[in-house]
C-alpha cells in the first residue's frame, strides 16, 4: 500500500514553545511515532517546517517553507503555535527576511493560511490570543480566528486551546483528519474546539466535586476539600483533564492540589485571573451554552 | 568582507537572528538580535502578585520552572516567608526544578544541538537490525526527508558506527526527556507550566507512592546519563576536538546558586546549596555575589542613554529606536561593569572555584577520564560536556532528596497579602542565572523585572563597547564555507540560547508604548 504523507507546516508566533514541548510529551503515539511512523495505517505526517526540530537554519529553512507553500498548495495543514502580533503592521514578531527586510509573523501566517488545507491553532495563544494578548496587549496580539476573519480567509480552523494543550488533544485531532477527513461543524463547539476533548466542564468530572456538593472547601493550598474558594476555575472551563490526566497519566492540576487556571478558555488569563482568588464575577465567566 | 545572516536560528527556544562579518574567512564581528517581543513586564503590571509565578512561566515553555522558582522566591521575600517555607516544600521545589533541568539538558544535547554533529540522513543506507533505525531508514527512503533535510552541509565527522548509535540515542532521548516531565508532574501537576510551585511552598503533599514513583523515574534517567549521555558527549568530543579550542567567551562566570539545602535559610546569599553562588574569572578566581552590583547598560541598545547602568529593581526603559550605533533590543547586563557568561559551565566553574567537593570531584574525574585539562571546558564542546555533568550532579542529588520527604508534614504556609512590599528571587535555569525583582503597591504588582540567562549571554556591547559573551565567543572563528556556516551555529547553540526569555522585557519600538514606562 502506498503510504500517504500529510505535509504539515508548523509556524511559531508570539509564544513560548511550550505547546511544542507538550506535543513532544505524547505517550502513545510517541513523538518518535509522530515524526517517523504511520500515525494511522497508511498515513504519516511530513513535518516540513518546525523551528524547534528542523535541521535547517536561516535562508535554507525559509526556502523549505516557501517551497512547500507553492508546491503543496491546498494540501498542507498549517499548525499555528503562539499568538500573532498585529500592532504596527506586526513588527513585534518577525521570521526570516525578504530582500534584506524582516518578514512579520503576521504576513507569514496570512500567506501560509491562504494556501492551506486546514489550520490547527495549537494552544491558547494561537486560538484566542492567550498570555501575549493579555491586558494591555502591548503588541496587538490576536488569535488565528481573528486574523483569518480580518483577512477574509475561509479555511477550516480547529482550535486546540490550553496553556499548553494536552498532547492527546492535538494527536486525536490529527488522527481524525487522517482517518475520517476534516472535522465537520458538528464535531466542534462554537469556539472551534473538538467536542471530543472540550465537551464537558472540568467541574462536571472533578474527583473533588463531592466536596463542592457537601460544602467542604479547602481553606489553604495543600488541604483536602474543593478548591473553589481558593480560585478554582473548573466551574467554567471546558476540558477533559480530570478524566485524561497529564504527562503519561501521573497527575493533573487539581490532582496536585492546585486550583484549575481556566487555560482552555478565551478568558485566560485576564478574567480567569487572579488565579488564586474565588470567582467574583460569574456573569463574565458564564460558560457558553452548548 | 562578507556578511552572513542567519535568520531564523532554529533548534533553540524563540526567535533569533545572527549576523557575522567575515574578513578573510574569519569572524571579525558578530551581532545577535531577538526578533520577537511580547512585553511580559507590561502585562504583569497591575495583577495579583501571586499570579506572577504562573504568568512568568509562560515566558518560556522549555524552562518555565526556573521562572516559577525565581518568582516564588521573590514572592516569599515580599510576603516575609523566606525562613518559614517547610522542608517538604523546599525539597519538592528542588525536585521540580531539577526534573526540568534534566529534560532541558537532554533535549538540548540530542534534539537541539545534536543535529549539528550527527548525520541522521546517512541512516538512509542503514543495514543493521536496530528497529528504531530501520524505521528511520524507511522514513528517509520514502522521499522527502524533512525535518532532517535540508540542512547546512559539510563537516559531519562521526564514523558509521558512532553515527548510528547517536542516531538511535536521538530517538531514545525523546522518550527519556518525556519521562523527566512525567517525573516532574508527580509533584508539579502538569508540564509544561507546572502548578505545584507557589508562593508559600507547594500545593502537592508527598505520599509514599509518589516518592517511590519519583525515585524510580529519576533512577532510570540517572542510568541514561551515566551509560548513554556522558559517553555520547565524549564521542562527539573525540571527533570534533578542535571545538574544545573554539568558542570560549573569555568572560567571568556567574552563578546565582540553586537547590537550597538548608532547612531554614534566612540569608539567601549565605545558605548552603547544591550549586554555590558567586563569580569566577576564567582563571577561577572567586568572588562572592553582591546582587546590588548588577546593572543594565544601554549604550548599544535602542534605549535612552540617560537610563544606562541602573540596577534592575530601579530600571527604567525608555526606547530610542533611532539611536545611532545601537543594534539590539537586548540591554547589556553587567556585574561591576563586566559581562558574564552564565549556564551549566558557569555553575560548574563557580562551584569548582568554591572548592565545593561534589562539583570538584565530578569535574576532575570526568576530565581525567577524557585526558583533558580544565581550560578545555571553556569552549564550544566544553559547554556540552558541562551540561551533561550538570545533569549528572543534579540527578544523583535528586535521588537522595526525594527520600528526605516526610509524608504528613506541611508543604505550605499561609500568609497575608501585603499592600506594599519588595522582593528579589534568584535561581538557575538550565541555561543560566535568572533573577526576578518585584515591587508591590496597593496590593498589586507595581513593577516586575526579569534578568534572564540569554540576556547575559547574548547581550550586545556595553557602555565601554565590550561585547557580550556570545559575540565574544564568535570573534576570530574561522568559517570554512559561508554558505554553510556550521561553526557559527555550533557555537551559538552551545550556549543553549532561549530568546523568548531574553527579549520578553524590552520595550518595543514605537513611541506610543512610552506610556507604559515604569519608574
Amino acid at each position: 500500500m502506498k503510504v500517504k504523507r500529510q505535509p504539515v507546516i508548523w509556524l511559531q508566533g508570539a509564544g513560548c514553545t511550550g505547546c511544542s514541548i507538550s506535543i513532544m510529551n505524547s505517550v502513545s503515539p510517541s513523538i518518535k511515532n509522530l515524526l517517523l511512523d504511520e500515525v494511522v495505517p497508511g498515513s504519516l505526517l511530513q513535518l516540513v517546517f518546525h523551528p524547534t526540530l528542523m535541521a535547517a537554519s536561516g535562508e535554507v529553512c525559509i526556502e523549505v517553507m516557501l517551497d512547500a507553500r507553492e508546491k503543496k498548495e491546498g494540501s498542507y495543514i498549517l499548525v499555528m503555535e503562539g499568538s500573532i502580533p498585529t500592532a504596527r503592521g506586526g513588527i513585534f514578531g518577525t521570521v526570516g527576511e525578504k530582500k534584506g527586510e524582516p518578514v512579520t509573523i503576521l504576513s507569514r501566517f496570512v500567506n501560509l493560511a491562504r494556501g492551506s488545507l486546514a489550520i490547527i491553532a495549537v494552544g491558547d495563544c494561537a486560538a484566542f490570543g492567550g498570555i501575549p494578548a493579555a491586558r494591555p496587549n502591548p503588541t496587538g496580539c490576536k488569535g488565528a480566528k481573528d486574523v483569518l476573519e480580518h483577512e477574509k480567509i475561509d479555511v477550516p480552523l480547529i482550535n486546540i486551546p490550553g496553556c499548553p494543550p494536552h498532547p492527546d488533544w492535538f494527536v486525536g485531532t490529527v488522527a481524525h483528519i487522517l482517518l475520517y477527513g476534516l472535522m465537520s461543524p458538528d464535531d466542534l463547539d462554537e469556539l472551534n474546539r473538538p467536542k471530543a476533548f472540550y465537551g464537558q466542564l472540568i467541574h462536571e468530572n472533578c474527583p473533588r466535586r463531592p466536596y463542592f456538593d457537601e460544602g467542604k472547601f479547602a481553606r489553604q493550598l495543600g488541604e483536602e476539600g474543593c478548591l473553589y474558594e481558593l480560585g478554582c476555575k473548573g466551574p467554567f472551563t471546558y476540558a477533559d483533564c480530570p478524566l485524561r490526566h497529564w504527562n503519561g497519566g501521573v497527575n493533573w492540576v487539581i490532582g496536585a492540589g492546585s486550583p484549575c487556571l481556566g487555560c482552555t478558555e478565551p478568558s485566560f488569563p485576564d478574567i480567569a485571573g487572579p488565579f488564586y482568588k474565588k470567582i467574583s464575577d460569574w456573569e463574565k465567566l458564564k460558560p457558553p451554552l452548548k | 568582507m562578507e556578511k552572513v545572516i542567519i535568520d531564523p536560528v532554529t533548534r533553540i527556544e524563540g526567535h533569533l537572528r545572527v549576523e557575522v562579518t567575515l574578513d578573510g574567512g574569519r569572524v571579525k564581528e558578530a551581532r545577535t538580535s531577538g526578533t520577537l517581543f511580547r512585553g511580559f513586564e507590561i502585562i504583569l503590571k497591575g495583577r495579583d502578585p501571586r499570579d506572577a509565578s504562573q504568568i512568568t512561566q509562560r515566558v518560556c515553555g522549555v524552562c518555565p520552572i526556573a521562572h516559577a522558582t525565581a518568582s516564588v522566591f521573590a514572592l516569599d521575600q515580599a510576603f516575609g516567608l523566606e525562613d518559614k517555607i517547610p522542608s517538604n516544600a523546599r525539597i519538592i521545589r528542588n525536585l521540580i526544578l531539577g526534573s526540568n533541568l534534566l529534560q532541558s539538558n537532554i533535549l538540548h544535547f540530542y534534539h537541539l544541538a545534536g543535529l549539528d554533529f550527527v548525520d541522521l540522513t546517512r541512516l538512509a543506507r542503514y543495514e543493521g537490525e536496530n528497529a528504531s533505525l530501520r524505521t528511520l531508514r524507511e522514513f528517509l527512503a520514502g522521499g522527502n526527508s524533512s525535518p532532517f533535510l535540508p540542512r547546512y552541509e559539510g563537516d559531519y565527522r562521526l564514523g558509521d558506527k558512532a553515527n548510528e548509535e547517536l542516531a538511535s540515542h536521538y530517538l531514545l532521548a525523546l522518550e527519556v526527556r518525556r519521562k523527566a516531565h512525567e517525573m516532574l508532574a508527580i509533584f508539579g501537576g502538569k508540564m509544561p507550566h507546572n502548578v505545584g510551585t507557589v508562593a508559600g511552598g507547594v500545593t502537592e503533599n508527598p505520599t509514599v507512592d509518589k516518592i517511590s514513583s519519583f525515585l524510580w523515574r529519576v533512577n532510570e534517567i540517572r542510568q541514561f546519563i551515566d551509560n548513554v549521555y556522558l559517553g555520547d558527549v565524549m564521542r562527539i568530543v573525540e571527533k570534533y576536538e578542535d571545538y574544545l579550542e573554539m568558542g570560549a567567551s573569555g568572560c567571568q562566570f556567574l552563578s546565582y546558586g540553586a537547590f537550597n539545602l538548608d532547612r531554614d535559610a534566612i540569608d539567601k546569599t549565605r545558605g548552603s546549596r547544591l550549586y554555590e553562588q558567586g563569580l569566577a574569572d576564567p582563571a577561577l578566581k572567586l568572588k562572592a555575589l553582591e546582587p546590588e552590583r548588577i546593572t543594565e547598560q544601554v549604550r548599544n541598545s535602542w534605549y535612552e542613554n540617560g537610563t544606562t547602568n541602573r540596577h534592575p529593581s530601579r530600571a527604567d526603559t525608555v526606547p530610542s529606536e533611532n539611536k545611532s550605533g545601537a543594534y539590539s533590543w537586548l540591554k547589556a547586563p553587567r556585574y561591576d561593569g563586566e559581562p558574564c557568561e552564565v549556564g551549566p559551565l558557569a555553575r560548574l566553574m563557580v562551584g569548582y572555584s568554591w572548592g565545593h567537593s561534589p562539583v570538584q570531584n565530578l569535574v576532575e574525574k570526568s576530565l581525567a577520564a577524557m585526558k583533558l585539562k580544565l581550560p578545555a571546558l571553556q569552549s564550544c564542546l566544553g559547554r556540552h560536556l558541562a551540561r551533561a555533568l550538570d545533569a549528572k550532579l543534579v540527578a544523583d542529588a535528586m535521588a537522595e532528596w526525594v527520600v528526605e520527604l516526610k509524608p504528613g508534614d506541611p508543604v505550605y504556609v499561609p500568609y497575608e497579602l501585603p499592600d506594599e512590599a519588595e522582593g528579589m528571587g534568584l535561581s538557575e535555569a538550565p541555561r543560566g542565572s535568572v533573577g526576578h525583582w518585584i515591587r508591590i503597591r496597593r496590593g498589586v504588582i507595581d513593577n516586575y523585572q526579569l534578568v534572564v540567562p540569554t540576556t547575559w549571554n547574548a547581550s550586545p556591547r556595553d557602555d565601554s563597547n565590550k561585547p557580550g559573551p556570545m559575540e565574544k565567543a564568535l570573534e576570530g572563528i574561522k568559517v570554512k564555507d559561508s554558505r554553510n556556516p556550521l561553526e557559527v551555529v555550533r557555537i551559538i547553540r552551545s550556549f543553549d540560547p532561549c530568546l523568548a526569555c531574553a527579549v520578553h522585557f524590552v520595550t518595543p519600538k514605537g513611541r506610543e508604548l512610552k506610556i507604559f514606562r515604569i519608574r
